[in-house]
């Protein structure tokens, strides 16, 4: 088997439309993801109990169970009720979902990571509870949470392959029909590696940087 | 919660009223009783230090004061006003959150361990409540707080953050942070304990310069008998949740009545 | 068609998947784990060589998605004579891409364990692979459990993928299920259920019972 660099320019431009259609879809669903995760951490740390125990069994449910399930599950589930989801909507939901249990777990050990102290400092201040959240609690517990956000938003990037079982025409979708039509895997599937590792590498040194940049600019360094 | 809250003044009324006043307090952990139905007066102006063994209950008496521990049972008043409690159709019933936050602005506490904001300066650490929760103009709360670190001589470093900063230097900025809200009393909950022998005095000679140029009233937990001989008006030794003995430094450390007291006094004195 | 009906026409389906599930869930375990270790201890080797094929393994999987990864196994590696079947290429594509996960929590583990027991061992006078057989690794054994605990649910997660190359798994059948019934709530959410179960009720209490082991017999608490 010999690999055809004249086949791979000629996929070339399919190849990068699907990149930009990977890209869009882990930024939408991270987007959904952030959001939905600050949902996710805000409800268990409300004073009421039972609030706080479904939403927990919830994040529990979501992160014990496989992705790929969880996205059938959207796509399939609502036509059956006379709810049609498009592939994309589906998709972004349940990644999205998917991904802000694991984030609101990000958060939750990062508001954790502030020290008891400087609760007490901000109340023998008499700051109200909003304002130390928003002045003393949330600067601290940011750059602890700005690492497993950035692994997550790799990690967002990785499973949008996922999506490709309903229909996306992101990488892996683009992938495995080029290989339908010709009979040949080898460059397709090595492509998408290769533009997996082309992104992922990269997005996890800056990330690093980012997050050493965070604390200094916050004055914590460690 | 409070057992029998109508047996418990609305307010303190006459004349030399006191500053801070624990009637009958209870705390509890559980099955451990961590203070045992305190009664204390603190008058206004006063400095009162409390000593005693550590898990004596000392460091909660600050704590509670500073609303950062519930009590159990009794009233705490501050300046005749109950701080823990609030009146409701002429009685006693547990204080809300807004009544907790206008009577806590009247004290003010010092940490062990500074509990500097990390993310802000020496100068944002003690305009942070001027600004956020006083509401003063950012230039005038800046005034404010330059004065404070210029009189714990910190000046030099308002613009370095908490972690460029030695523990005796953090600690006279969290001096400055807390003065800067104008307190009426100020908690200071074993402020030296937490340095090296070499910078306890860079803290307590600010304390001292305040207990000379200021009529605050302070209530302190330490373990510098030294200090505390030099600067209290009073001396209060805590026993196992209880006054065990109080009085003047010189009158608790040189005569001291009871046997506790002795041997509490022998064992620190000999240790240094 | 009520849900108890359901499982009663699909519950022998339902029960063979999970079955499925569970021998590719131990076997990608037995795989990860083994990778983890053999590529954490390289990585921390002094030989270069070593190192980089430790590093370019570790990047390598977790750089790009498992799914991609599966399919590169199983599509591609025949191309170069390799030929495995699908079972053996589910389990295999699973334990690797978690193996490099793992290996990081091997290494970071390693490095966790305090100067002073590696000055210890030294001071013994303890050939190298010795100290840590006997001084090392079982410390760093404890220090990584609870974060394995969390990469062996993705482990169990991972499986489902082995379904898109037919592997009959639990997730392969509720598929097929759903494809000939279209009963997706029942389909989908019973397997919800089982995976949900599986790692809450099973894995999780396991590895909670395995720290609890291993902090006792390390002397800890």
């Amino acid at each position: 088997m010999e690999w055809r660099w004249d086949w791979v320019w000629d996929l070339a431009p399919r190849f990068v439309d699907a990149t930009g259609k990977t890209l869009i879809a882990a930024g939408g669903g991270y987007t959904i993801a952030i959001i939905l995760g600050l949902v996710f951490v805000l409800a268990q740390r409300t004073p009421l109990l039972p609030v706080t125990l479904v939403v927990r069994e919830f994040v529990e449910l979501i992160r014990s169970t496989p992705l790929l399930l969880q996205i059938f599950f959207v796509y399939y589930v609502g036509p059956q009720f006379g709810l049609t989801l498009s592939p994309w909507t589906a998709g972004l939901i349940a990644i999205g979902v998917h991904y802000g249990a694991y984030l609101s777990e990000v958060y939750r050990g990062g508001i954790e990571s502030v020290p008891k102290g400087q609760w007490e400092a901000a109340k023998a201040i008499n700051l109200p509870i909003v304002t130390t959240y928003r002045r003393i609690v949330i600067p601290q517990a940011l750059p602890p949470a700005v690492a497993g956000m950035g692994n997550y938003l790799v990690g967002i990037f990785k499973d949008t392959p996922m999506l490709s079982v309903i229909g996306v025409a992101e990488l892996m979708h683009t992938a495995t029909a080029v290989g339908a039509e010709s009979y040949r895997y080898l460059e397709p599937y090595t492509m998408v590696g290769a533009i997996f590792l082309a992104v992922s590498l990269p997005s996890a040194f800056a990330i690093n940087v980012f997050e050493r940049w965070v604390r200094r600019t916050l004055g914590m360094t460690k | 919660m409070t057992e029998n809250l109508e047996s418990y003044p609305l307010s303190l009324e006459g004349d030399g009223i006191p500053m801070v006043r624990f009637q009958n307090v209870t705390k509890r952990y559980g099955a451990l009783v961590v203070l045992n139905q305190l009664d204390l007066d603190v008058s206004a102006g006063e400095m009162v230090t409390i000593i005693g063994p550590s898990g004596s209950g000392k460091t909660t008496v600050l704590r509670m004061l500073m609303t950062l521990e519930t009590i159990d049972d009794g009233v705490i008043y501050v300046e005749g006003e109950p701080l823990t409690h609030m009146e409701r159709n002429g009685g006693l019933v547990p204080a809300n959150s807004s009544h907790l936050r206008r009577i806590r602005s009247k004290i003010g506490m010092c940490f062990q361990h500074f509990n500097l904001f990390p993310h802000m300066t020496a100068l944002g650490n003690c305009m942070e409540g001027p600004v956020q929760v006083l509401g003063l103009p950012r230039k005038e709360a800046e005034e404010r707080s330059l004065e404070l670190l210029d009189m714990v001589g910190m000046i030099d470093k308002r613009d370095q953050h908490p972690s460029r900063l030695s523990g005796g230097q953090q600690q006279r900025v969290a001096i400055a942070r807390a003065l800067a809200m104008r307190p009426k009393v100020m908690l200071f909950d074993e402020v030296t304990s937490a340095l090296d022998p070499e910078v306890i005095s860079e803290v307590t000679g600010v304390i001292k310069h305040l207990v000379d140029t200021h009529n605050l009233t302070m209530l302190m937990v330490t373990h510098q008998m030294g200090f505390a001989k030099e600067i209290s008006d009073r001396v209060c030794f805590f026993f196992d949740g209880a006054i065990e003995e109080q009085g003047t430094p010189t009158k608790l450390f040189e005569n001291p009545e009871r046997e506790r007291t002795q041997q509490f006094l022998n064992a620190v004195l000999h240790a240094n | 068609m009520t849900y108890i009906e359901f499982l009663d026409v699909y519950g022998g389906r339902l029960i063979d998947g999970t079955i499925v599930t569970i021998y590719q869930f131990f076997l990608a375990t037995f795989v990860a784990v083994a990778a983890a270790l053999a590529f954490g201890l390289m990585r921390l080797s002094q030989n270069l060589m070593l190192r980089a094929v430790a590093v370019a393994y570790i990047e390598f999987f977790r750089g790009t998605s498992l799914l991609v990864q599966l399919f590169w196994i199983f599509f591609v590696l025949p191309l170069f004579g390799i030929t495995l079947d699908k079972f053996t290429a589910g389990f295999l594509a699973v334990g690797l891409n978690m193996g490099a996960y793992g290996a990081e929590l091997v290494r970071g583990a390693v490095l966790a364990v305090p100067k002073g027991q590696w000055e210890a061992a030294l001071a013994l006078n303890m050939a190298p692979h010795n100290r840590m057989r006997r001084i090392i690794l079982p410390q760093a054994f404890v220090i990584m459990l609870p974060p394995w605990g969390n990469l062996i649910i993705e482990i169990l997660k991972g499986t489902a993928l082995v379904a898109l190359i037919a592997v009959a798994d639990l997730m392969f059948e509720v598929r097929q299920i759903n494809i000939t019934t279209f009963l997706s709530a029942e389909s989908f959410g019973t397997a919800i259920v089982i995976y949900y179960v599986i790692a809450r009720f099973f894995v999780t209490p396991g590895m909670r019972g395995l720290e609890r082991l291993m902090n006792r017999r390390i002397g800890k608490a």
